[in-house]
């Protein structure tokens, strides 16, 4: 066989294989909203699940995976950039800063499951704070924060240094420079790292079971009082989130329609994921128009 | 080890520091305690989850009298039996074939994808594939275990004997799941190779097949590795798209079609039906030390790959 022929045949399975892989992502997609869509209705996402009969929604479900995805960012997104600032800006090379980039890589890798043990452990039983939306959001932390750290880090190294050595030439000090100067620099590309991995928390159900719990309360959307143990509102109540919802009904759904529900909870995931996806795209592209004056 | 590069963080700033005037100091003081105090909540978050899991772990072998060679390399698990057995070889079995079969699947896909979107057709390859598999890598892991349910389950039933559960459902499904792991990785490696090595080689007259496999990829192979072995410690430690294609069965298969076990199912399925301190309960904490420790084992891999390459 002469080369040529060898670089046409392999050309042309990696073309094959590259076009199936996008068929397959594609056929993925595809089949998982041709199977959900029908199923979702007004009354599907607003509805609550019911154990043994038909027709049954995920209405407090989506409101609890929301929930717990502002939490989790309003605990993630200060201690992450706190964090990634440290080590982009403050960190001196050295043993220490390797150790700690070390620490980050290894928490970024633990299986989700491992920190579910943890939260169980620690957040649920020493803390005593029990299987709730606020125990949920700390494992979800522990699971969110070596992303955030990286993603800030990136984020602040890709910042020009001339703008970053102006400003200390003007005598600002080097936390004034990184709010005022490097951040907003920094900020598309965090936006988008940040939302990234808010649909990934999204989608975390392993880190969530023993944690958030498996149950909802008969939530009453009409009491807005956060301290009320049947408001939607109330941080310390357990929470069933989409993901583990899809979860439990196919491990040990008992309704008739459970295969429906789980297809049409999971067309939902989906297409919130996507949501996220594009969403992150636009608005990092946005922000990017916005404080670097290009067209 | 490498020095690290000390001509950035200019000097200069010390210098400045020194001579402003006094908010600055406190801003740049508060600033300082701000970030020194997010780190330190990220270690020590480590640390509690390494001495919590470990402190469980090993409880089942210092107080409750449980074997590591007996717990590492016995058949069988029984722990609610009359004479309770924590043999866990199974689910450390099913663990890693499921693994690496899953990484037999994607990585010569993840390379193909990878050297596709680098050589032979960036173009097409960063508006379709690179935005594909940026897709895939969002979509939640339960939601590849309902598809695992509901097509490779069924599927597998009706080609292979068995009931389609088992060892290469959970593998097809891992596989899945870890390819934008490996492509990602694989296409920064390959996008990130010396220009002058490719153009030395198609000067000499070679084809781009001959340069892709005598010089691209034996150059980036550490990085390539890198990929899968990420790939791997993600599968490894992926709990419920397995547990809900994998069937559960606590023993060694005899066929990939046959019900199994992971560390991780047997963990998500028993940890809420026992008592905490009690021997089960201690074994489950057992596989999740077994399930830390690899990872450890994967990052220092990793690492060493890392190392090589940069040498």
């Amino acid at each position: 066989m002469s080369a040529k022929t060898a670089d046409r045949i392999a050309t042309a399975v990696i073309v094959a294989v590259s076009g199936l892989i996008v068929i397959l992502l594609a056929g993925l997609l595809g089949y998982i909203l041709f199977r959900g869509l029908p199923n979702i209705s007004f009354h599907f996402l607003t509805s609550g699940p019911q154990t043994i009969k038909a027709g049954g929604g995920i209405g407090p479900q989506l409101f609890n995976s929301l929930f717990l995805l502002v939490l989790t960012l309003i605990i993630t997104i200060p201690v992450g950039l706190g964090a990634g600032i440290y080590m982009s800006q403050y960190a001196k090379p050295g043993r220490v800063t390797d150790s700690i980039r070390l620490i980050v890589e290894v928490l970024s890798s633990f299986p989700s499951i491992v920190v579910g043990l943890f939260g169980l452990l620690v957040i649920v039983n020493i803390f005593g704070l029990g299987f709730s939306l606020f125990s949920g959001a700390l494992a979800l932390t522990v699971f969110n924060l070596p992303l955030m750290v990286r993603i800030t880090e990136q984020a602040m190294n890709g910042v020009a240094r001339e703008q970053k050595e102006a400003s200390l030439a003007l005598g600002l000090s080097r936390w004034k420079t990184i709010t005022s100067v490097m951040l907003p620099i920094a900020m598309p590309a965090i936006v988008t790292g940040t939302i990234l991995a808010a649909g990934r928390v999204f989608g975390e159900a392993a880190a969530l079971l023993f944690t958030a719990g498996m149950s909802s309360p008969r939530l009453d959307f009409t009491n807005w009082n956060p301290l009320s143990p049947f408001s939607p509102l109330n941080p310390f109540r357990p929470a069933e989130t989409l993901a583990v919802h899809i979860w439990k009904i196919n491990s040990e759904g008992l309704a008739p329609d459970a295969t429906q529900i789980a297809a049409g909870a999971s067309a939902v995931l989906i297409i919130m994921v996507l949501i996220f996806n594009f969403s992150a795209r636009w608005f990092g592209r946005y922000l990017h128009r916005k404080f670097t004056a290009t067209k | 080890m490498e020095q690290p590069a000390v001509n950035d963080q200019p000097r200069v700033h010390q210098r400045t520091t020194r001579t402003i005037a006094k908010p600055h100091v406190m801003e740049e003081w508060v600033g300082k305690v701000f970030t020194t105090l997010c780190v330190t909540v990220l270690v020590v978050t480590i640390a509690a989850i390494v001495y919590f899991v470990a402190s469980h772990g090993l409880a089942t072998f210092i107080t409750d009298g449980v074997s590591l060679s007996g717990l590492l390399s016995g058949l069988k698990w029984d722990p609610e039996g009359d004479i309770p057995l924590y043999g866990a070889l199974p689910f450390i079995f099913g663990s890693f074939s499921t693994s690496l079969l899953a990484a037999i699947i994607a990585a010569p896909l993840g390379v193909c994808a990878a050297v596709f979107m680098t050589q032979i057709m960036p173009g097409l390859g960063k508006r379709v594939l690179q935005p594909v598999i940026e897709l895939l890598a969002g979509i939640p892991s339960v939601v590849f275990g309902f598809v695992g349910l509901s097509i490779v389950v069924p599927f597998l039933r009706s080609v292979f004997p068995g009931q389609g559960i088992g060892i290469a459902a959970g593998a097809i499904v891992l596989s899945f799941m870890i390819l934008p792991t490996i492509t990602t990785i694989a296409t920064d490696a390959l996008s990130n190779l010396q220009r002058g090595l490719k153009e030395g080689s198609f000067a000499l007259g070679a084809t781009r097949w001959q340069t892709i496999y005598r010089i691209v990829i034996p150059t980036t192979l550490p990085s390539l590795l890198t990929g899968v072995v990420l790939g791997m410690s993600r599968a490894f430690g992926e709990a419920l798209a397995v547990q809900m294609v994998i069937g559960n069965a606590p023993h060694i298969p005899h066929s990939l079609f046959e019900s199994a076990s992971t560390l991780t199912s047997v963990i998500t399925l028993d940890m809420g039906n026992t008592i905490t301190g009690s021997t089960h309960n201690n074994a489950l904490w057992s596989l999740a030390l077994i399930l830390l420790a690899m990872t450890f084992i994967f990052v220092f891999i990793v690492r060493f790959l890392e190392r090589r390459n940069n040498r």
